[in-house]
């Protein structure tokens, strides 16, 4: 059995992925996109039948029927046996997946930090709960606290509502006068202040407090309070679930696989939206948290840049440019605050997969250290929740990845090739 | 004020720990010096397999000794060394590797060490998911698994409560007398051990070590899969061979109910990047020997290197070129098991006092005759 080798893959389904498959396909490249979902969309054109963003969302779906790209759902890339060469994994196959020019939109994914009873049942990520009941588990009649940080909690919330949930408080950790200069980001972007004040709208009655913060969930078997903090105060809310992110991070993991440079935990990209490896383009949340306007812009840039069409990619600059600003204030705003590097206890866990408290991890010196000696990131999940709280509360650089980048089937690594790496392309030469 | 030691030990890697444990018991005033973690090197790459091997009297006399030391140490390691008695089972695919299986029963037992010749059946029963065929096994039940990196760990922390101190820095030249670190400093001492594994030769030029790659797989957890540590007996004739990469089925089970599967053996390779066709490879065939392998999900691969002599054994005492420089390095693949009886054999000669076994065939002095003879 022998793959063709594509022109361009796009990893990953989301605004970003589907923006550049699209026109990197109407070059006339051969396009494959791959998803590890059983439907397109990323986390939020997934399954919506309720976004403002709908329209938009169907003609980018529609553009990519029409167009003559391929599509691979329900695939998870999960390593680069030799350059150009890519493995993927379904429920019952492997594939390779060879290529000339690859285009990394892997999204992002939500920030958890650990404050004691995080790990209670019924305590999620703020996603994590909507995720949930879009997959069908009822909230009707239920008491939710939405809690933590980023632009994604009013519009979980208001979602929560409008599937009958009783949303007791919404608690951003980010201060008042930090909104009220976000608030100014909104003049250039007309259309984002009227959707915030859309949202607003349905969330009338519900308790919206800044400078909030959650302390620490109680209950026994699964949560029944969350104790929170506001200015010196502490206060108790009773609630069947609390939906808890702190904002997101970039999925970096595939592009540092390929040896991309990251900084700041995103990957760097140059104008074309390029990686600093050849031929590997990335663009949406990896290359820093920027929402989904920036996504499908990116995921353009990227795909023309892709496709040796240099002039029409540039065309986009000033529209990125724009999107860029906005999503800096954005992570000015939500920053988050000093205090929040001491929610954990000693005794609070802060490696879920492999029980490893926070204090053990602590005390060592490095991230490879406490990987070693105390396994805290060594479990299935290799770090991606503790890792990115362990950056925040210690600030430490966290490194090394090795493939698989998502647990596979040990059959799966041991495939034999039936492809070679990608002849060297010259950069930015083919057409 | 500058301190003397009496024993400057570079390097925190299992050997160099349990180096700095056994001086500092001997009342030696030791200090270790490590540039990065405690047990961050070859150390954190390894299986974690306490084994007694038998391929020359030299090498078994030193992985039994330190088999049963690391035996004798088991009810003081702490929960997080995670010591497990699994015993290995050798395990013969066919007639020819039975006879093998015979002879390494005769080997063993005629020394003392417990083993027990399996037949198909009770192969079958002590490791239900191995495949059918195989023809039988050698059980040798004193063999035992760690977590290497925590063990070092322990020592290292063993070693500073009874007086040791530990120098973090990167030591850039060994003197006869002293240590030069990377920040400018000195520590003086009157012998000084080299002890980094595969990057000794940095300090000692002229050594003959080799890398020697070895890539590793572990699984998620799967509880009560596998009791032993099952290595095939083809491992004897492809782990000699030191010219060709190899792979053997190697598999362990760890404390956690994960898998690790090894094992490749690979001169020549310097980058620690993954060979997508040594693992697959390596992969491929511990899912001949256990099919249910294939379907479990794997975590996470990584690579070590193991540091090789020539004739395969390790090097430990005054180098050749300078007394007052010590090593003790060369494990290869079985410096886990033999850094205790490492240990105790350095200090032996230290403090001159008469070792367990005999010390001739590991020092550093024999490499000088091999050349007159080669
Ligand atoms: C949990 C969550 C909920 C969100 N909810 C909202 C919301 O309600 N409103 C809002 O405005 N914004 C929301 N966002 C933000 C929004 O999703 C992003 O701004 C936008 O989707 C970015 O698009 P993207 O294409 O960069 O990434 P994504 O939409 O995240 O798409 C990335 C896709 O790549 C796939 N993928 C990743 N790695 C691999 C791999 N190795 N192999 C195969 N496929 C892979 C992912 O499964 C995903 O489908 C949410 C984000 C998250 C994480
Ligand atoms: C894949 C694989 C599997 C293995 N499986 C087993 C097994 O099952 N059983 C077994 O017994 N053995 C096994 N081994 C062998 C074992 O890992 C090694 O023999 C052993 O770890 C060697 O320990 P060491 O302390 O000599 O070296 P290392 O652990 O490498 O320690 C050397 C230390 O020196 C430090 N260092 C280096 N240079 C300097 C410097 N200039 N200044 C200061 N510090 C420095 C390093 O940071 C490091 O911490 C395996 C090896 C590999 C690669």
């Amino acid at each position: 059995m022998s793959s063709p080798r594509w022109d361009i893959v796009v990893v990953g389904g989301g605004p970003a992925g589907i923006a550049a498959a699209v026109r990197a396909a109407e070059t006339g490249a051969s396009v494959l996109l791959v998803d590890d979902n059983p439907s397109l969309g990323g986390q939020i054109w997934r399954g919506a039948e309720d976004n403002s963003s709908l329209r938009v969302a169907r003609s980018w779906r529609e553009r990519l029927k029409r167009s003559p790209a391929q599509v691979l759902r329900g695939f998870r890339i999960f390593d680069q046996p030799v350059p150009g060469v890519l493995l993927a994994e379904s429920a019952e196959s492997v594939r390779e997946i060879p290529h000339s020019r690859l285009i990394i939109c892997t999204g992002g994914r939500e920030c958890f930090l650990p404050f004691p009873g995080w790990t209670l049942p019924n305590v999620m990520g703020a996603g994590g709960l909507e995720a949930m009941v879009k997959s069908g588990v009822p909230v009707a009649g239920k008491s939710v606290v939405v809690a933590g940080t980023g632009p994604l909690l009013l519009p979980v919330a208001a979602y929560l509502r409008k599937r009958g949930a009783r949303v007791r408080l919404i608690a951003e950790q980010a201060s008042r006068a930090a909104m009220l200069r976000f608030a100014t980001a909104f003049a250039s972007q007309p259309q984002k202040g009227v959707q915030a004040i859309g949202l607003m709208w349905q969330l009338v009655g519900v308790p919206y407090r800044l400078g909030c913060w959650p302390v620490e969930a109680k209950g026994a078997g699964k949560v029944r309070a969350v104790v929170l903090q506001q200015g010196g105060r502490r206060f108790e809310v009773e609630c069947d679930y609390l939906a808890c992110g702190f904002h997101l991070v970039p999925n970096t993991e595939l592009a540092a696989l390929l040896g991309c440079e990251l900084r700041d935990g995103a990957v760097w990209v140059d104008d074309a939206q390029q990686t600093s490896v050849p031929n590997v383009y990335c663009a949406g949340e990896p290359t820093g948290i920027g929402g989904v306007d920036l996504a499908l812009v990116e995921g353009q840039i990227a795909a023309l840049a892709a496709t040796d069409k240099p002039r029409e990619a540039q065309q986009l600059h000033q529209l990125r440019a724009r999107h860029r600003a906005f999503a800096a204030a954005l992570q000015r705003a939500f920053a988050l605050r000093e205090e929040l590097r001491k929610l954990p206890c000693p005794d609070t866990l802060l490696c879920r997969c492999e029980d490893v408290t926070f204090h053990r991890v602590a005390k060592c010196q490095s991230w490879r250290e406490a990987k070693l000696h105390t396994r805290c990131g060594m479990g299935p999940c290799q770090g991606r929740v503790c890792g990115a709280a362990v950056e925040f509360l210690l600030r430490w650089n966290i490194e090394s990845v090795r493939p698989p980048l998502f647990e596979v089937r040990v059959e799966s690594i041991a495939i034999e090739l039936t492809v070679g790496p990608t002849p060297q392309v010259s950069q930015g030469a083919e057409g | 004020m500058r301190q003397t030691f009496d024993v400057a030990i570079v390097g925190a890697g299992i050997v160099g720990a349990a180096c700095a444990l056994e001086c500092a018991q001997a009342e030696l005033k030791v200090a270790i010096i490590e540039s990065s973690i405690v047990g961050g090197g070859a150390t954190a790459a390894a299986m974690g397999h306490i084994v007694a091997m038998d391929d020359s009297e030299a090498q078994f006399s030193l992985t039994r000794f330190s088999q049963q030391l690391w035996n004798t140490l088991r009810t003081e390691l702490p929960r997080e060394v995670e010591f497990e008695l699994t015993g290995t089972i050798w395990v013969a695919a066919d007639e020819d590797e039975m006879s093998a299986v015979r002879n390494k029963n005769r080997y063993f037992t005629s020394r003392g060490v417990p083993a027990e010749v399996l037949d198909a059946a009770a192969l079958k029963q002590a490791e239900p998911n191995l495949r059918p065929g195989l023809v039988g096994a050698l059980l040798v039940p004193e063999d035992s698994v760690i977590y290497p990196p925590t063990a070092a760990r322990w020592l290292a922390e063993r070693a500073q409560q009874c007086g040791a101190s530990l120098v973090r820095g990167k030591a850039i030249r060994l003197r006869g007398g002293s240590v030069e670190i990377a920040d400018g400093t000195a520590i003086s001492s009157s012998l000084v051990v080299n002890a980094t594994g595969a990057w000794a030769p940095e300090l000692t030029p002229g050594l003959e070590i080799r890398k020697r790659k070895g890539h590793l797989v572990i699984t998620d957890r799967y509880s009560g899969f596998l009791r032993h540590q099952l290595v095939e007996l083809g491992y004897l004739k492809s782990a000699h061979s030191v010219t060709s990469d190899s792979c053997a089925f190697n598999v362990q089970p760890r404390a956690t109910g994960q898998i690790l599967i090894g094992s490749s053996r690979q001169y020549g390779a310097e980058h620690s990047a993954i060979d997508h066709k040594i693992v697959a490879g390596m992969l491929a065939r511990a899912c001949e020997y256990m099919p249910a392998l294939g379907k479990m999900a794997a975590v996470r691969c990584w690579t070590g290197f193991r540091a090789a002599t020539p004739d395969k054994l390790p090097l430990i005492g005054p180098s050749v070129t300078d007394q007052k420089i010590w090593l003790a390095t060369g494990h290869e693949g079985l410096g886990i098991t033999t850094s205790l009886g490492t240990a105790k054999l350095l200090v032996d000669q230290i403090v001159g006092r008469r070792s367990a076994i005999p010390i001739e065939p590991y020092l550093p002095a024999r490499g000088s005759r091999e050349h007159v003879y080669a």
